[in-house]
Parts: C-alpha cells; structure tokens; sequence
C-alpha cells in the first residue's frame, strides 16, 4: 500500500487564495470578483495587489455573474467568489444563460460547499450544486480534494477556454497530494491500487476514502483509490478500467445521491460494465447545524462508512 | 447617413422585416419590435462606432446588448441591414437550423450578438462587465443596452443599477423602452412601476427622457445628449418613451401584439401602411 502523508492540515479555500494570488502575478488577463466574502474566500491578497483587476460588487450575486459574463467580452478572465450556495443555486439562470449558453470563459469558484460548512446549517450548506452544474451543457465541474490539489486546479481552469464550477471548502482537512502537482482537467488520479473493490470518492471525501482504504487492508481486503477530481467532463475509461478489475465499486462525495458524482458513476458503469455499487452520499436531505466533524459522522461522510459500505458492495459481486 | 428621411426610410423597411419575419412562422413578438425600430436603426446607424466585421471582444468598438431578446426581429433586421450578415437570412427566423433563434444567442454564431437574452433582467449587469473591461483596456468607447419596460421588475436589473452608479461606470448607456406594456396588461395593471425617473436618479444615474421615442430626431437628440454626457461619473438612462405596435396602426395602442403574429390579412395590411423602401429580403 502507498502511504500518504497529512504534511498538515489546511483549508482546501487558502489553496483556491493562494493560487489566485499566483495567477494575478502570472496572468493580467485574470480578473477577480466578490460577493461580500472576500475573507471566507482567500482573494484578499490578489485584492490587494491588483486592485484594479479586483471588484467587489457587494451582496448581489445575479449581477456578479453577469458581469462576469460580460467581462469576458475584451479578453479578460474572471475568477468569481463566493459560498457554494450563492455561486450555484441562487443564480442558476444567471449561469444558464449569461454564461454556459452563451459559452463564456468564467470560472465560478465555490467555497463553503457541502456539510462541512458546519455551524452555519442548511441555509448555506448546498449539497444540490455538483448535480446543478453538471446538467449545464459545456460546464466543467471540479471538485478537489486538499489544498494542494485546489492551487492546482486553480492555476490549470485559467489556460482552460470555457466555464468551469470549481468547489471546495472551509475546513482544514488533511494535505496529502503533491506540492505543485499537475492538474489535468479530466484525468482520475488513482491514489491507491487494489483488486478487491473500487473507492471512487471526491473532494473532502478522497482522503476519507484512503483512511478507509487502510482499514480494509487491514481486514485483508485490498481497495484501488480512484480520485475524482473532475466530475464533468468524467474519466469514463479510469472508472471502467477500475470496475473491471475489482468488480464492485463504492462512490464517496459530500453532496446528495441524487444527481452527485454517484449518479454520473453508476452511468458509466451501467452502459459499459454492470457492476455493483454503493453510495456514500447524504440521502435526498438538507444538512444542519454541527461542527465539520459531527456533521460527517451524522451524515455518514467518513471513512468508517466508506469501510461498512465497501464490505458490504463486496458481497453483491 | 446625411438626413433623417434616410433613417426613415430604413426604419419603415425595418418594420416591413418584423411583420414578415413574424408571420413567416407565426410566431415572435412584433408589437415591442416596432417600438424600438427608430430607436436601433438611429442607434446602429448614427449614434454608434462599431464593425459589422464582428469580432466578440469588440475592441475599440461602441457594444450593444439586448437585454429584452424576445424584440429579436428588430435586433435581427437592424443587424442585416448594417451589414453583420446576409438580409436573405431574416427568412430563416425561429426556424430549425437558423441563427436566428427565437432569443438571440451566441450559440450558433449569429455575427453582432454578444450575450444570449431573453430570460429578463440580465443585460446591464452583462453590460456593466464589459463597460468596465473596457476602461481597464484603456478603450474609450461605450456600451448601449436596450431593456423593456417591464423587464425592470426583475431585481437584477437594480443590483445592476446599484452597482454601476457606486463604481462610476459612465461609459455605460442603458436605454428604458416605457411602452406601458407587457404581457398580462399594462404596466400600471400588472406591477406599477412607478416614478422612473426619480427611481434611476435615486440611484445615482443621469436621466435622460425622450418624450417621442418613434421619432428618429428626437431619438437621435436623445442619443447625442446621452453620449455627450458620457465620462462624467455618472451611468447614464435613457427614458425612452415608445408606443408598442408604432407604424401598424391596429397593433398600436394596447399590450395585445406583444407576442402573436399576424394572419394573411393582418399581414398584407401592415405591409400596405409601410410600403418598400430599401428592399425585401
């Protein structure tokens, strides 16, 4: 087994700041937005740098997209930020329209995705945003897994031409993947090879899903560890590579069954190789108020529930 | 264009164009069209600096955006006949394969769209962004939108309004089509909208009201007025006050022509009360 190595813990949110920060240095055509978050997102520092190239627009998130839209008329390349909620749900048609049908190169950056925005509660806990995004047509949707791999990604979605949702979090949670490491939009990173069943997680979830993956080896059951880091466009040949092999397979996401990355998992698997799956995934619910913790063992979001769920997948082979 | 009787005569073939595109598949929305025909011919025609060789970002270029897409075959006819594409087009509106959607759109690469519209409320706020785009490119040219009436009963439209007047965004026209109209009924029936004038200056924009928003000279008035006044710190709106149907005497007058098309008869009537001028596509 690979081991992966916590080299501390940190908010998958500073990744998205920090990689901000790096590309107003790297690239002029980058601009930022904010919806009264600047803080809660990290963009502090590419504020302040460039603060001709930052614009804060105040608590009016329907305009910030289509401003967004419209500032990519001229060249430029705007980086939006705010909370999961409001960067999806509250300004769909803004995005439908303004931005994925007229086919504008915006990147929507969502913090504070999932349960693990903690004490706040439903309200501004979305668990709907991956299945909102990735039925638009031409959206990218990327959902990474620690701080390394968010300044990654960050970097990678500005030389992509095209909309992108890109989701991460608040928490401080385990960073394990490589400093600098190359993030190829639409590539599986397999974290872990096994044969006896396939752990297919994404974003808060992928270091839950190595955790598990050590329990099981310590039950004798070898698990492959597939990161997902991009859910649209999918790596559809990883996953039926994977399935293959094992023969079952348990997907892991901090978002609901219903359409999360799941449901794009179980297509995949259904028009090329039928094969066994269970869902680690809150169940057609909104989340509450809780610390991160809490809320991922209430929801069962953990690697406890990635171990039961496997064990379990692993029968119906 | 030296004289206005060039501007009407292009406006009365602009009419001809709506009627005809609409009834060729009985459908769209002729009656907010031909309130804005003078309006977008003085527009495109005298007021704005722009290249029917189009390209997206539109560089050193005066924008336009349509933030009231369903007056597509106004947007249509004015762009066909300022060269952005072939005028034989029109005949493809609304049908299967065309660029000319039912709502403008960039999907299919209609030459001289820039935004899709037509679910209401989003062009300024799409505006806004290229207006200030424009001034960190150092690009001294402005950007015109078109909005209906009744289209600012979507709150976007006042984030939008907030914001511009906030940041100072004075190379930003936003034009108001009051026709009094939409769907339902009357603006005053449905959800008045009250004092716009006062509304947009409590907000911080210069108001602009053009009184006799289908006549070309007062349009081109107003429009002069609205550009002079460009780069002062302020956004600028333009009350433009328009009768919905204008040019077709039986479409005029009520909120019944929004959104159907003419039959046979109605067609050949308004076609009589607005002869050929420049050419049927």
């Amino acid at each position: 087994m690979k081991i992966y190595e916590n080299t501390g813990s940190k908010d998958t949110r500073s990744g998205f700041g920090d990689g901000l920060t790096e590309l107003g240095q790297k690239n002029k055509n980058v601009v930022a937005l904010c919806a009264d978050l600047t803080g809660s997102l990290k963009m502090n520092a590419f504020a302040d740098n460039h603060p001709e190239r930052f614009f804060q627009v105040g608590i009016a998130e329907a305009n910030m997209m289509g401003m967004a839209a419209g500032m990519t008329i001229g060249g430029k390349i705007p980086f939006t930020g705010t909370f999961a909620n409001f960067s999806t749900g509250r300004v769909y048609d803004q995005i439908r329209q303004s931005i994925a049908y007229s086919d504008k190169n915006v990147k929507i950056c969502a913090s504070h995705s999932g349960l693990t925005l903690g004490e706040d509660g439903a309200t501004h806990q979305i668990l709907e945003d991956i299945g909102l995004m990735k039925m638009l047509p031409g959206m990218t949707v990327i959902n990474t897994c620690d701080y390394n791999q968010t300044k990654a990604a960050t970097l990678a979605i500005a030389e992509h031409h095209g909309p992108v949702y890109l989701r991460f979090g608040r928490p401080k949670v385990a960073n394990f993947t490589p400093e600098k490491g190359e993030f190829k939009i639409g590539k599986a990173v397999v974290l872990q090879e096994g044969t006896d069943v396939t752990i297919i997680a994404t974003g808060h979830l992928v270091w839950e899903a190595l955790e598990a993956a050590k329990a099981l080896n310590e039950k004798g059951i070898s698990a492959e560890v597939i990161n997902i880091h991009t859910i649209k466009p999918l790596d559809e040949e990883a996953i039926i590579q994977s399935a293959k092999k094992t023969g079952c397979v348990v997907t892991a996401e901090e978002h609901n069954f219903l359409g999360g990355l799941g449901e794009s998992v179980a297509r995949t698997l259904s028009l090329n190789c039928p094969t066994p799956q269970e869902f680690v995934a809150t169940n057609d619910t909104f989340g509450e108020s809780g610390t991160p913790e809490q809320l991922l063992e209430k929801y069962g979001l953990n690697a406890e529930n990635i171990t039961l769920k496997a064990e379990k997948v692993i029968k119906r082979k | 264009m030296a004289d206005t009787q060039q501007l009407k005569d292009l406006v009365t073939q602009v009419r001809r164009d709506i009627v005809r595109q609409v009834h060729a598949v009985n459908s769209g929305h002729p009656g907010g069209s031909l309130g804005c025909a003078e309006f977008l011919v003085t527009l495109y025609n005298e007021v704005m600096d722009h290249n029917p060789e189009f390209n997206m970002d539109g560089t050193n270029e005066d924008l336009f955006f349509l933030s009231n897409g369903h007056i597509s075959p106004v947007l249509y006819s004015v762009l066909a006949r300022s060269g952005y594409f072939p005028v034989e087009e029109l005949s493809t509106f609304r049908t299967l394969n065309s660029r000319l959607q039912g709502h403008p759109t960039t999907h299919e690469g209609l030459p001289g769209v820039r935004i899709a519209s037509g679910s209401l409320g989003q062009g300024m706020s799409v505006a806004i962004g290229a207006a200030v785009v424009k001034k960190l490119n150092g690009d001294a040219k402005t950007v015109f939108t078109l909005h209906g009436d009744g289209e600012l009963q979507e709150g976007q439209i006042w984030e939008a309004a907030m914001y511009a007047a906030a940041n100072k965004v004075d190379n930003l026209i936003s034009t108001i089509d009051v026709n009094g109209q939409q769907i339902d009924g009357s603006t005053e029936q449905v959800l008045a909208l009250g004092d716009l004038k006062n509304k947009f200056e409590a907000f911080g924009w210069k108001v602009i009201t053009v009184a006799k928003g289908n006549d070309v000279d007062a349009v081109l008035a107003g429009l002069k007025e609205a550009l002079a006044s460009t780069g002062k710190g302020l956004p600028i709106c333009i009350l433009l006050h328009t009768e919905m149907g204008n040019g077709v005497d039986f479409m005029m007058g009520s909120h019944a022509w929004h959104g159907i098309a003419p039959n046979d008869e109605q067609l050949a009537e308004a076609l009589r009360q607005n002869p050929e001028t420049l050419g049927d596509y």
